[in-house]
């Protein structure tokens, strides 16, 4: 696969001056977790690691070339991005939804074969709403269209998979059942970059992290160097009680 | 994405000629479809022969590219400002339209010069409400709707002004041309060929005006190229609006309607969606015209009337159920 690689990049987040240029390479098999407090700049990065934003300097590579250089079409092919927001104005049901993920892989006179039908009915089973095919997107819940949100990115089977927050409105089986498949993405040679809120799921599934701190400022590591607690605490700007619990390091709040 | 295509815009073009039909058989001589077929295939009377070929086959097909034009310059907006309450008539075009050709008609000027000033005044509209709705940022779909609505506002005023000032010897004729009517257009097959090419032209980016329907930023992620695509769709909404305006004035809530209609029965897959619009678009106006001539003939109304009629009721409801 060809690997993401964030190059001298300085995100623009709106009324930030400065910014941390950062230097990071999300390589084959890796599962990174962006952390941060609101408004730190987590989706602004993801953004502009999909090309979606300009950076402020710096670029983003795939595979050695600059993302702005590339067709969004050759992009989108090995380059997948869960959205947290969702617009769906217009009636679709969920299986027309999964089936979207195969536009990057059609030709503009290609119609869908029974293949993408098949790839998308497998993701709706893998994301266990398979069941939901017919239904209309605006009548599932919050946690169901998550879940067909990652179907859709599932069925457009990219290298490297972003996603934003892709564990809200999850319930938490269903939280788990999400990690395990992006980490056996990752066992598959695949590499995963996510946004996420909750600090513990990330302790627990990713093996790098990075940080972003609300002043800009942003530093990235394999994620045992990265759990430590005073760190968080500043980040966060909370204090934690850390407890080990079935293996992995558990951050909990303090009172008060 | 998997529904049948066929059967549907089959069944579509059927329920078309049929009402193409109806449309040229009805009126003061009422013609029997057997001496239309036989008109058709070259033989018949020559009171058929005039009748059909010369008056009511030209406005019949004029009905129907009209309708169509208007019906996928509606669907296209939908998809582009990603609000199904868009249509050419919300946002200002036809308004922009209606001013240019009654400029023409107050200065004088002949037919030629009216539809080229319609023309100019459609184009003219949509640059000024995609180049206001652009301002410094990006469209935003509500911004360029919002533009859109108050841009057909000072339309309107304009329109009043225009009147109110106009000599009446002229005011007949600028009143028909804003209520829409197809009744001069001689010249149906510019209209048809743009349709028919268009929906041709549109069927391979079908997929990608799917994809955007769900949002700039989802589009660009599954590779779609945004803004080229964005573009694209607003000047061939516009090339569409400007030559229905053209041919048969102004004409409201076909573009609006219909889209929506086909929405509900067939769902969004553009590539099915828009060679129906065409079709059923076609088909309301011809069948609309055909009530326009027989209601209270031997008078005859102008068919913006019967549009508007029919689509004021049938676009509160759809708000009313939509709960926007």
């Amino acid at each position: 696969m060809n690997p993401l690689n964030a190059h001298n990049l300085v995100i623009d987040v709106p009324g930030r001056t400065g910014g941390q240029a950062m230097d990071f390479t999300v390589g084959e098999g890796q599962v990174w977790g962006v952390l941060g407090p609101n408004g730190a700049g987590k989706t602004t990065l993801l953004h502009t690691l999909a090309g979606l934003r300009q950076a402020r300097s710096g670029e983003v590579r795939l595979g050695g070339t600059a993302l702005s250089d590339m067709k969004r079409r050759l992009v989108s092919q090995q380059l997948g991005l869960v959205f947290q927001e969702r617009h769906d104005e217009f009636p679709a049901t969920v299986l027309e939804t999964a089936l979207i993920g195969r536009h990057p892989w059609l030709s503009p006179w290609q119609m869908e074969s029974g293949e993408d039908l098949a790839i998308a009915e497998q993701a709706l089973k893998q994301l266990d709403v398979a069941h939901l095919s017919d239904r209309l997107v605006s009548t599932l819940s919050g946690g169901e269209r998550q879940r067909v949100a990652i179907a859709t990115v599932l069925a457009q089977n990219p290298a490297t998979w972003l996603l934003d927050e892709p564990s809200n409105h999850l319930d938490l089986h269903h939280q788990v059942a999400v990690m395990e498949l992006l980490k056996a993405q990752a066992g598959a040679g695949r590499a995963i970059f996510m946004c996420l809120h909750d600090l513990n799921l990330a302790a627990r599934w990713c093996d790098h992290l990075l940080l972003l701190f609300p002043n800009g400022e942003a530093c990235w590591g394999p994620a045992e160097t990265m759990l430590v607690p005073s760190a968080l605490e500043r980040l966060y700007n909370q204090k934690l009680v850390t407890v080990e619990a079935d293996g992995a390091p558990v951050f909990v709040p303090v009172k008060g | 994405m998997s529904r049948p295509l066929a059967p549907s815009l089959l069944l579509l073009a059927g329920i078309s000629l049929l009402a193409m039909a109806l449309s040229v058989s009805v009126g003061s001589v009422t013609v029997p479809i057997s001496d239309l077929l036989s008109t058709l295939a070259g033989g018949g009377s020559t009171l058929h022969q005039t009748l059909i070929f010369e008056l009511r086959l030209p406005r019949t097909l004029a009905a129907f590219a009209t309708g169509g034009l208007l019906a996928v310059a509606g669907a296209l907006m939908q998809v582009l400002l990603r609000n199904p309450l868009a249509d050419p008539y919300v946002l200002g075009l036809s308004g922009g339209a209606a001013v240019g050709a009654l400029l023409a008609m107050l200065a004088g000027l002949g037919a030629a010069l009216v539809s080229g000033s319609a023309f100019a005044g459609a184009l003219l509209a949509t640059l000024l409400v995609f180049g206001l709705a652009h301002g410094t940022g990006s469209w935003t779909p509500s911004r360029l709707l919002l533009t859109g609505v108050v841009v057909a506002a000072g339309w309107g005023a304009v329109i009043t002004l225009m009147l109110a000032i106009a000599p009446a010897q002229r005011l007949p004729g600028m009143l028909y041309w804003l209520m829409g009517d197809v009744s001069y257009a001689r010249a149906p097959w510019p209209g048809l060929m743009l349709l028919l090419i268009v929906c041709l032209m549109l069927f391979p980016l079908g997929r990608s005006l799917n994809v955007l329907a769900r949002g700039p930023l989802q589009a660009a992620a599954l590779g779609v190229a945004v803004r080229p695509l964005e573009w694209l769709i607003y000047l061939v909404a516009s090339l569409l609006t400007a030559t229905a305006v053209t041919t048969a004035g102004s004409i409201g809530f076909v573009g609006l309607v219909v889209p929506h209609m086909l929405r509900l029965v067939l769902g969004n897959d553009q590539r099915i969606i828009l060679p129906a619009c065409a079709l059923a678009g076609g088909t309301l106006l011809v069948l609309a015209d055909t009530l326009a001539r027989v209601v209270i003939a031997p008078e005859q109304l102008p068919v913006g009337v019967i549009t508007a009629l029919l689509g004021v009721p049938t676009f509160l409801y759809l708000l009313y159920r939509s709960r926007v």
